[in-house]
């Protein structure tokens, strides 16, 4: 063999410390955006739609329409933060700035510097997830303690969407392609994923569609535990789910980066 | 092997690229000994920053091997970069911090404590000259200081070797002595480098040795001085316009000579009484005598047609 072996060590964290520190000065406008989007949010469904939906039956519950779709916010921001910084800005570092090529001639493997990546962006959800949470609790629509449990949530939340994404970034042509992805899987998945109604209206085919992409799992779980009605078969099976959609997605996200990057 | 492996930095043996099916670099061979200052010089797209990209383990081998310090790229690429420096041909600054953030995160990836990657910074920017721009943006600095910011990068791990891709291309004339200058000092400090540029007065002046490839092929390896006397000698005649007279005295006499059109060089190895002919017979006015350079050396083994 004339190609160094796979490696992956604890080294990945040096790629996010790198990712890290240059959040931490874009952060001031970055976390605009999860504060002010739930505000927008339950302002116009909060408001708007009072009169259309007065109510939702949920699980047993009779729940407020801005209620029932609270929680969803926490979880489309998880798959959007991780997803666009594992496209959109990983490519930019790849491509545009070259961050990676500088990378690679420190005692770092590619499968570390993407790893890292992912991790970073598994992060941003995390940080995204708990600005939503504290803007939706000022709101009064989110039940504690069992909510504190959404954080770990999005960082595994984190790790599927950002793997999935980095797929993607090992593929793509240029960066425009991620327009695709975006419109055919994230778009629907944000609109059909029990998020702003729940499955069960749904047709049959439909709902078996939903059960199997991710966000309608992280949707479930992250609903129930900002209701306080999650139960250990409803963590088992979302979590469970994002494990092995993670375990599928890192792989091929480590493997579609490394052809990307040895030339 | 007539030398141990602790006298040589790098060494390539039938060194192979391929992208697809073209040849970048084509059974390459040669060593880097410890201390000293080597050329890897080339027209665009002779292969050398793909025979650097394998140097430090980025790119895997076609063909042939390479090892660094001793030990193989291929399975020891870690421990090698932990003692190398690479200077990039682009500017592969991190455009999201500033200047000196640049440096100590750099650090950073080589698992350098983050009070010693500070001191290390400080000296950095001191060495060369960007003490005042620490706190810049990247995109603040002009192409001369990126590139002084990118060879500070290359040492933030105070590397035994520095592999220096093109590393004064863009640089002014000041800016270039001032890295020369360094790169002297680093060579006193016992650093070997492996420079490629495209300024042959540049590698004269810095190279202990040097070879010249073309096509992903060595055509030659020495000492500058040595391939300066062996190909075109210390007197080259420049004659421009070139009369007809001129040239079939040339082809008379049997003179290594170029013939440019509008232009001829003429090799004249050591005898300077044949200038004197050339000059009294044939020009007056539109003829020069110089010395021999590098530049005649290169463009006389890679002929004049533009790559790429
Ligand atoms: N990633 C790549 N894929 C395909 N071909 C490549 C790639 N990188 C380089 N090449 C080709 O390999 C050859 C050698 O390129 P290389 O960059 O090594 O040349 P170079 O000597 O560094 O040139 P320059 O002086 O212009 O920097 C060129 O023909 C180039 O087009
Ligand atoms: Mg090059």
């Amino acid at each position: 063999m004339n190609r160094p072996a796979w490696a992956l060590t604890w080294r990945c964290l040096r790629v996010w410390r790198r990712d890290w520190l240059v959040n931490r000065q874009s952060w001031k406008v970055g976390f605009l955006v999860p504060l002010l989007e739930p505000i927008f949010y339950v302002a116009a469904f909060g408001v708007g739609f009072r009169l259309l939906i007065p109510e939702v039956h949920y699980e047993g519950l009779t729940v407020s329409y801005v209620k029932f779709m609270a929680p969803s916010l926490v979880a489309t921001s998880i798959m959007y933060n991780a997803f666009f910084e594992n496209t959109y800005s990983s490519f930019v570092r790849m491509y545009y700035q070259k961050t990676y090529d500088a990378i690679m001639a420190t005692p770092l493997s590619i499968e570390e510097v993407i790893l890292g990546e992912i991790l970073w962006g598994a992060t941003k959800s995390v940080m995204a997830a708990i600005i939503v949470l504290a803007v939706l609790s000022v709101a009064g629509l989110i039940h504690y303690p069992s909510a504190l449990a959404v954080i770990p949530l999005a960082f595994l939340g984190g790790l599927a969407f950002g793997s999935a994404g980095m797929v993607f970034t090992g593929i793509v042509k240029n960066i425009d392609t991620f327009n695709l992805p975006i419109f055919l899987f994230l778009t629907p998945m944000f609109l059909f994923s029990g998020t702003f109604f729940p499955t069960d209206t749904l047709p049959h085919w439909a709902q078996m569609a939903a059960q199997a992409v991710p966000l309608t799992h992280l949707v479930h779980l992250t609903r129930g535990l900002c209701f306080g009605i999650a139960g250990w078969r409803d963590v088992a099976v979302a979590v469970g789910y994002l494990l092995v959609f993670t375990a599928l997605c890192l792989p091929l996200a480590l493997a579609a980066m490394r052809r990307r990057l040895t030339r | 092997m007539s030398s141990n492996a602790d006298d040589c930095v790098l060494e390539a043996r039938h060194l192979r690229k391929l992208y697809g099916k073209a040849v970048a670099v084509d059974d390459v061979t040669f060593r880097v000994e410890r201390g000293e200052l080597f050329g890897l010089l080339g027209p665009n797209g002779a292969g050398k920053t793909s025979t650097i990209r394998m140097a430090y383990g980025s790119s895997p081998l076609s063909g042939g091997s390479l090892r660094v310090f001793g030990r193989d790229i291929v399975t020891d690429w870690r421990a090698i970069r932990m003692r190398l420096g690479v200077c990039h041909q682009d500017n592969n600054l991190d455009t999201e911090m500033s200047v000196r953030e640049n440096l100590e995160v750099f650090a950073g990836f080589f698992g350098i404590p983050r009070a010693v990657a500070r001191e290390r910074a400080d000296k950095l920017l001191t060495f060369f000259e960007l003490e005042h721009r620490g706190e810049s943006e990247v995109h603040e600095l002009s192409g001369g200081m990126m590139r002084r910011l990118v060879l500070a990068r290359a040492m933030v791990n105070e590397p035994e070797f520095l592999i220096l891709d093109e590393p004064t291309t863009g640089l002014d004339p000041q800016s270039r002595h001032q890295v020369w200058e360094r790169l002297g000092r680093l060579k006193q400090d016992g650093v070997s480098i492996l420079l490629t540029t495209h300024y042959m007065e540049e590698a004269a002046r810095l190279c202990d040795r040097l070879i010249i490839v073309d096509q992903g092929r060595i055509l030659v390896e020495g000492r500058p001085r040595d391939l300066v006397a062996q190909y075109v000698g210390n007197q080259v005649v420049e004659s421009s316009p070139v009369c007809p007279e001129l040239r079939d005295f040339v082809k008379q006499r049997g003179l290594e000579h170029e013939d440019l059109g509008h232009r001829m060089l003429i090799y004249c190895k050591d005898d300077e009484s044949l200038f004197r002919e050339i000059a009294r017979r044939y020009c007056q006015d539109n003829c020069i005598l110089r010395m021999g350079t590098l530049e005649d050396v290169f463009l006389k083994l890679t002929g004049r047609d533009l790559r790429e």
